[in-house]
């Protein structure tokens, strides 16, 4: 797994932590680019989700996270901060390729994927119904006698107007959970703008009505990103129960890889709601953090490397095979084969 | 000493309680109350901190009880009615029943559905659900219709490593008792003949059992000697024990509470007609719920939901074949 260090302790400067975060932005645009690109000659089937314009939220708040300790369940805009997480780059590839070694063996595709086992669950489609789930594993840690470990995940403007986030908030409050969630104000769900998606005066005013503490920040800005989520992970883990951090950005793709979204207004795109976070924080390191234009090309083409050595294994990776698959559902196989007995 | 069906239900969650440190119960005032029907009395005092009121967001407790199955618990959900675990639809269907399948993980999870008609509950808090969840792959669904089965079927849902939707029925929780609970059960997944006979062969589940039984002693007054297969688990089917009592008596009416449409009837049917076509000597019945939503009214509800009276009319029709 390239960059596997980086994932392992959080390093010590505000510096060192900017540095190590726009690795990990930088990683996932790359592979983004690179999944799109396959997907557009034809070489994956199915959706591609991007998280362009969204990687220095993502990043963040996974960099202010524990892996093997916390939770993380992100959502499909989330390539960042699932491998700042700890996601190996080869799920993302093995994924999006139906490789049968990736982790969704070709079963499920694209962002639909997770280590459950190791913190990270695997999303379904229906927005909001993560957030519970979520829950659920803080639960289990607590009753396990680990209860500063920290639940966080992530879901945009849309997904907010769902029942499920709702309950799921709600109860995080009741239970007063350390639950962090994340939400990507991106203007958008699909082609839908946020005047059509709620009407209150800021989304962040919702944490109030639940009584969780709320943070608003600029997502284009990465160190501003750092800065709230480490605090709210940090309220979180002290005892102070949800947190709710609004991140304003804007999503610079389409929905998904099918998607040019012609919809966005040009102006807004103009706006700096608009930025690229990613060439705000190159411009960054080279003004702030003494980067030099050829360590950042260096970052370059290593990030060029790792993506291009992860797509070729997934590519040489053997493909699902339907007279090998076990067609079970069940984790109880004696149940499955009762019941299918009488299939031809 | 006797016990009821719902004591059976509350004795099972206790030992289980006892048994396991990874099982915990989360539902709606099942805490201090104990339960809408009180399935969960005293274990809150019994159990601190292991049975807890959840607030009124079905969708939010499934995905509760789905997060810490997938992190190493066991958890038991209580809906307060069946009919209520549509709001959680989603989390069942597309979390816990895909969640193995999908990551290899196991989410090891019971549903308790207080389910079925019981005079004047009306239209949203009658209903049974089992043909819906066993509709979706990656569920087991249970229908227990004796207190033995009600204890130890739950006993064996806690520790399966799958999610189970337990479908328990409202109407026999205070009406049916046994004696005591019996030493040991059959497994999930096999049906039970609870009557031989050789003129016909009923299959049916849960309430509709004592409904079939009482129609099968009416027939037996007129010389006919009514088979009865209580069915026990809707999924998985066991199709072995159907068809073997099909081929003694050569006639099958299947009778169930749920509505008619794509139900469990229709599936016994289905797979007799299919694979036992050559046993039947007259064409396979089915008699459910009628086709429209429950009625509150007690007049109404009865001629809703079949009986013993029309059990046996369907009976004498089948056997008049």
């Amino acid at each position: 797994m390239p960059h596997a260090s980086l994932a392992d302790a959080p390093p010590a400067t505000p510096a060192a932590r900017f540095r190590q975060a726009y690795r990990w932005m930088l990683l996932a645009r790359t592979l983004e680019d690179k999944i799109a690109a396959l997907y557009h000659s034809g070489k994956i089937v199915g959706g591609v989700y991007l998280g362009r314009g969204q990687e220095a939220f993502s990043a963040s708040l996974a960099l202010n996270l524990r892996p093997g300790h916390d939770i993380f369940a992100p959502l499909i805009r989330d390539q960042a901060g699932r491998m700042a997480f700890g996601e190996p780059i080869l799920d993302t590839a093995r994924t999006y390729l139906g490789s049968a070694l990736g982790p969704m063996r070709g079963r499920d595709g694209n962002i639909h994927r997770g280590r459950p086992d190791l913190g990270m669950p695997a999303m379904i489609s229906h927005l909001g119904a993560m957030l519970s789930v979520v829950c659920g594993m803080l639960k289990a840690r607590q009753f396990r006698g680990i209860p500063d470990a920290v639940g966080a995940s992530c879901i945009g403007d849309g997904g907010t107007s769902t029942g499920a986030f709702h309950e799921a908030l709600n109860l995080a409050a009741v239970e007063r959970l350390p639950l962090v969630v994340a939400v990507a104000n991106n203007q958008f769900a699909y082609s839908t703008p946020t005047d059509r998606q709620y009407a209150c005066r800021d989304l962040v005013d919702r944490a109030l009505g639940y009584g969780v503490q709320g943070h608003t920040v600029d997502g284009t800005d990465l160190a501003a990103c750092l800065d709230t989520f480490q605090t709210a992970v940090h309220r979180a883990r002290t005892g102070h129960g949800p947190q709710l951090v609004v991140g304003n950005l804007l999503r610079l793709c389409g929905h998904g890889a099918h998607d040019d979204g012609a919809y966005v207004p040009a102006d807004l795109k103009a706006a700096p709601l608009g930025q690229d976070c990613l060439l705000l924080a190159r411009q960054r390191l080279l003004r702030d953090f003494d980067a030099s234009p050829t360590e950042l090309d260096l970052l370059d083409s290593q990030a060029a490397t790792s993506v291009q050595q992860a797509v070729a294994t997934a590519q040489r990776d053997p493909a699902p095979d339907p007279t090998l698959e076990s067609w079970q559902p069940l984790a109880s196989r004696w149940l499955v084969e009762t019941a299918n007995s009488e299939s031809p | 000493m006797s016990i009821t069906y719902l004591e059976a239900i509350r004795e099972a969650q206790r030992r289980a309680l006892q048994e396991n440190p990874e099982v915990f119960i989360y539902g709606q005032d099942i805490a201090h109350f104990g339960g809408a029907f009180k399935a969960t009395k005293h274990l809150a005092r019994d159990f601190p901190g292991r049975v807890l009121d959840s607030p009124i967001s079905e969708d939010a407790m499934m995905g509760l009880a789905i997060g810490a199955a997938i992190d190493g618990m066991r958890p038991i959900v209580e809906m307060q009615f069946a009919d209520f675990s549509s709001i959680a639809f989603n989390q069942i269907i597309n979390q816990a029943a895909t969640h193995f399948w999908r990551t290899g993980v196991p989410c090891p999870l019971v549903v308790r559905l207080p389910s079925g008609g019981t005079a004047g509950s009306g239209p949203f808090h009658s209903q049974s659900m089992e043909a819906l969840y066993a509709h979706y792959p990656g569920l087991v669904v249970l229908t227990p219709a004796t207190v033995g089965d009600a204890y130890w079927m739950l006993l064996e849902a806690i520790k399966l490593d799958d999610p189970v939707i337990f479908c328990e029925h409202k109407f026999l929780y205070y009406h049916l008792k046994a004696d005591e609970l019996p030493p040991e059960s059959l497994p999930i997944g096999k049906a039970r003949i609870v009557r031989h006979g050789k003129h016909a062969s009923v299959v049916t589940y849960s309430a509709m059992l004592h409904e079939s039984l009482r129609a099968a002693d009416d027939l037996a007054k007129i010389g006919y000697e009514i088979e009865v297969v209580d069915l026990r688990s809707i999924k998985p089917l066991d199709t072995d024990t159907i068809l073997a009592s099909v081929a003694r008596t050569g006639r099958l009416l299947v009778v169930g509470e749920a509505f008619p449409f794509g139900g469990v009837s229709a599936e016994v049917v289905a797979r007799v007609t299919a694979e036992g076509f050559h046993l039947l000597d007259a064409p396979p019945q089915r008699l459910n719920a009628r086709d429209t939503p429950i009625p509150y009214h007690p007049n109404l509800w009865a001629a809703h939901r079949p009986t013993a009276s029309s059990i046996a009319t369907a009976l004498r029709g089948l056997l008049g074949f």
